[in-house]
């Protein structure tokens, strides 16, 4: 009977060590795959060369890394504040008639795989501001406007769960000194809640920065350096998701190295929020 | 006057929220909807996706996914049960919950080359459902040892003392008193990984590969419903066939969603 | 004494981490009684308990010197059997805690540990456990409904027929009437004298009026120490030490 408590004891042990061991795999595996390339035309032709033409074996990546910052940078101008409000809303307005629709929608909203966001982009925006905005269509600011809400989830359950893990307290104590019901949440609520709301904005540029399938669809496939909003772009995970169905040999590999470079910059993302949001704000 | 001003903007937010939600499924849904007849799911597609119907991509998304539960969710729920039954908080579980953390991070392309250099290439299984699958399982991997690691954190301690009091052995305490409780919330996040997978793309359209052909053992290639939308949609075969395959994708993820939201409320309120 | 002590402590300390519970302990306990141990809160008494069983070693970062015997058998032996050890020494909590499943299988819970799965007998233990409890004539027509559903004595009569179920030698029963209004708690006091003619009882009472009312012998703990232990009706009538009277007539609690 003890024996058989201990080897069960120790096969979930090693039952356990699957996801760092999965983690380690992908890590070896992308790096294998990648870093040759990336050596072998040097790290500056590869991080700041401007131009990608795999044919003639020119990779660089740097029009791909600044349009990936672009759509992303846009994707939380709208998101942050369509976040936050949305959060304050289900936080200080339930409940009421929009509450109980608001987070059904919020669910489905999660729910809905990527490549129909980018389908209802690619039928419905691209038109809409290729005829009112000017430019291809297929452009960041579409790209931006669906990034938007494709994070919204990821920003509102954790900045709703920093909000709710303030202690009553603090709302109280406000407005029995008077303040407005505003004022309360947009100054004393909101900043104890900051480290947590700031987490859940960087996980949501982190999602926005490794989303593919949507900005297939509707980013346009311009291998150049983005000048305005209305510019077609290829940011770093198109250009994986768009080549690498028919690349070979080196090309491959500097598919895998710009995987490397996704890594880096969502790995960097994801520590930073998990650190900020162990810490709490007295 | 500002608390006002506030209001308007926080009100339009949640507005313009449900609003774009209601649009985005009424679009798909509206032009969909009429191209879901029972050959639509009966068929298999022809010429390409411009005929038929999409048998032979459910069959593949149910065969990948299966594949991806079948190894995804032992994995995770013997990990959580690790971690909430037999360690405290140490460096154990620090790495544990670290690898965890990080793979929860990692963006589905990225996922897809891994999956692609080493189930594909390294393990020469081809594209397959088995490369798909097992791709999958990773990625689903974070999700099921968090939702079960809640669900068995809801189990009063008591429950176990009395099973330890009565002479039973940790294993026995955890089969007959925690995971019999935990059930639902380890069902639901069995369900949303499942509703994940289906709609999942990048990773499985690098390993699993887009063989419109019925599949006839664990190493074919399959095309799963998403990634047939999303080349009906993106090489413009067809409008009409892409809206229905879309509207068919919608309707599975919906349901099976709808599915965990139920189980999820039924199980608070089974506990409260 | 005429008979074995049924249970012997020796010299036995108790940590947890830093803090000491239990102070160097010496007791003997006899078969076929009740013995209440009582005293204020945080002086040891569940966990001189739940040392008995060693529940304890659930909890990390104990420790513990001196010894405590079972019949005879040191039960902190590495080659004790732990599971047998808790079927012998059985124990009902302060708090009700009936698993959240049928009658019958919250008593029949404890025999099918050891796989006791034959179906006639299993009915043959349950209801012995259920009429050893005093609950059989209550439950005998609802056994397959939810525990959840009895009330809390009924609850907590059924925790000690889950006990009883595996026939251990020792019943341990930390405040088993808290929270039980006092009918209930008359019934269980009935139960426990009923029971003190087949097994060894210990009790930490709900106050001491349970204690003088139900056990034979008591002890008095403060501070993880036993200050000093004797037949009832001497503790609580003349007790040897000054503590011990100054907590029983209630100048401290």
């Amino acid at each position: 009977m003890e024996l058989k408590e201990k080897i069960i004891e120790k096969i979930l042990l090693l039952i356990a060590l699957s996801s760092i061991t999965v983690l380690t795999l992908i890590t070896f595996f992308i790096f294998e795959e990648g870093l040759p390339l990336i050596l072998k035309i040097g790290p500056k032709a590869f991080f700041l060369g401007g131009k990608w033409i795999p044919s003639k074996g020119l990779f660089g990546i740097f029009p791909m890394i600044v349009s990936s910052f672009w759509v992303t940078f846009g994707a939380l101008l709208l998101g942050i504040p369509l976040g936050l409000s949305c959060t304050i809303f289900l936080c200080e307005w339930t409940p009421s008639s929009l509450a109980t629709l608001l987070r059904p929608a919020l669910q489905l909203l999660a729910a809905i795989p990527s490549v129909i966001y980018g389908f209802w982009g690619l039928i419905v925006l691209v038109p809409l501001i290729r005829n009112y905005l000017g430019g291809p269509g297929l452009s960041i600011l579409t790209g931006s406007l669906v990034l938007s809400f494709m994070i919204l989830p990821t920003v509102i359950t954790i900045s709703e769960d920093s909000l709710k893990a303030l202690p009553p307290s603090y709302k109280a104590g406000s407005l029995a000194l008077g303040a407005t019901h505003w004022q309360t949440i947009w100054r004393v609520l909101i900043p104890a809640a900051r480290s947590g709301i700031v987490a859940s904005i960087i996980l949501g540029m982190g999602r926005a920065i490794g989303e593919t399938m949507a900005m297939i669809m509707i980013l346009g496939n311009a291998v150049k350096m983005p000048t305005s909003f209305l510019d077609s772009a290829r940011t770093l995970t198109t250009n994986i998701g768009i080549e690498m169905g028919y690349a070979t040999g080196d090309h491959r590999q500097a598919l895998f190295a710009t995987g490397i470079v996704l890594f880096f910059i969502i790995m960097a993302l994801n520590t930073l929020a998990i650190s900020l949001s162990r810490r709490r704000v007295r | 006057m500002t608390q006002s001003i506030a209001k308007f903007i926080i009100w339009m937010a949640a507005l313009s929220t449900i609003a774009v939600m209601v649009l985005i499924l009424f679009q798909i849904l509206k032009e969909g909807l009429p191209v879901l007849h029972l050959r639509f799911f009966l068929d298999s597609p022809k010429d390409m996706g411009r005929e038929g119907g999409i048998l032979s991509t459910i069959v593949g998304t149910m065969a990948l996914t299966a594949v991806a539960i079948l190894f995804g969710a032992p994995l995770g729920v013997g990990t959580a049960i690790l971690l909430k039954e037999y360690t405290r908080e140490g460096r154990t579980s620090f790495i544990i919950r670290f690898g965890t953390d990080c793979l929860a991070g990692i963006p589905s392309i990225i996922f897809g080359l891994f999956g692609f250099v080493f189930f594909v290439i390294y393990l020469n299984f081809g594209w397959s459902i088995l490369s798909g699958g097992l791709t999958l399982a990773a990625m689903i991997l974070p999700t099921v040892i968090s939702t079960t690691e809640e669900a068995i954190k809801t189990i009063p301690h008591s429950y176990r003392e009395v099973s330890y009091s009565l002479g039973g052995t940790k294993w026995q305490t955890v089969t007959r008193v925690v995971l019999p409780n935990a059930l639902p919330g380890i069902l639901t996040g069995i369900l949303l990984s499942i509703g994940r997978s289906i709609g999942e793309t990048a990773a499985i359209i690098l390993t699993a590969g887009s063989s419109l052909v019925m599949p006839t053992s664990l190493f074919s290639p399959i095309r799963t419903m998403s990634v047939h939308f999303y080349i009906l949609a993106r090489e413009g075969i067809s409008m009409k066939m892409a809206y229905g395959a879309g509207a068919a994708l919608v309707l599975f993820v919906l349901l099976i969603n709808m599915i965990a939201q139920w189980l999820i409320n039924r199980y608070i309120r089974h506990r409260t | 004494m005429s008979q074995e002590s049924k249970i012997v402590i020796r010299d036995f300390n108790f940590r947890y981490d830093s803090v000491q519970a239990l102070r160097n302990i010496n007791l003997d306990i006899q078969p076929r009684q009740i013995f209440s141990i009582f005293g204020p809160a945080r002086s040891g008494k569940t966990t001189l308990l739940k040392s008995l069983n060693r529940l304890t070693d659930l909890v990390f970062g104990t420790s513990h010197t001196g010894t405590i015997f079972l019949d005879g058998m040191d039960i902190y032996d590495p080659k004790v059997n732990l599971t047998q050890l808790r079927r012998r020494i059985g124990m009902v909590f302060d708090l009700p805690t009936p698993l959240p499943i049928s009658i019958f299988d919250n008593v029949a819970f404890g025999p099918k540990l050891i796989k006791f799965n034959q179906k006639k007998n299993l009915f043959e233990i349950v209801e012995k456990a259920l009429k050893s409890a005093v609950l059989w004539e209550e439950v005998k027509d609802r056994l397959h409904t939810s525990a959840l559903r009895l009330s809390g004595g009924q609850q907590q009569r059924l925790c000690i027929a889950r006990v009883l179920a595996l026939e251990p030698d020792v019943l341990l029963l930390d405040e088993p009437c808290s929270g039980l209004d006092p009918i209930s708690t008359a019934s269980i006091e009935e139960t426990l004298r009923q029971l003190k003619k087949d097994y060894t009882v210990i009790l930490v009472p709900h106050n001491i009026q349970q204690a003088s009312r139900v056990a034979d012998r008591a002890g008095f703990f403060l501070n993880g120490e036993l200050i000093e232990e004797g037949p009832v009706y001497q503790i609580f009538a003349k007790p040897r030490e000054k503590r011990t009277e100054d907590y029983v007539t209630g100048r401290f609690g």
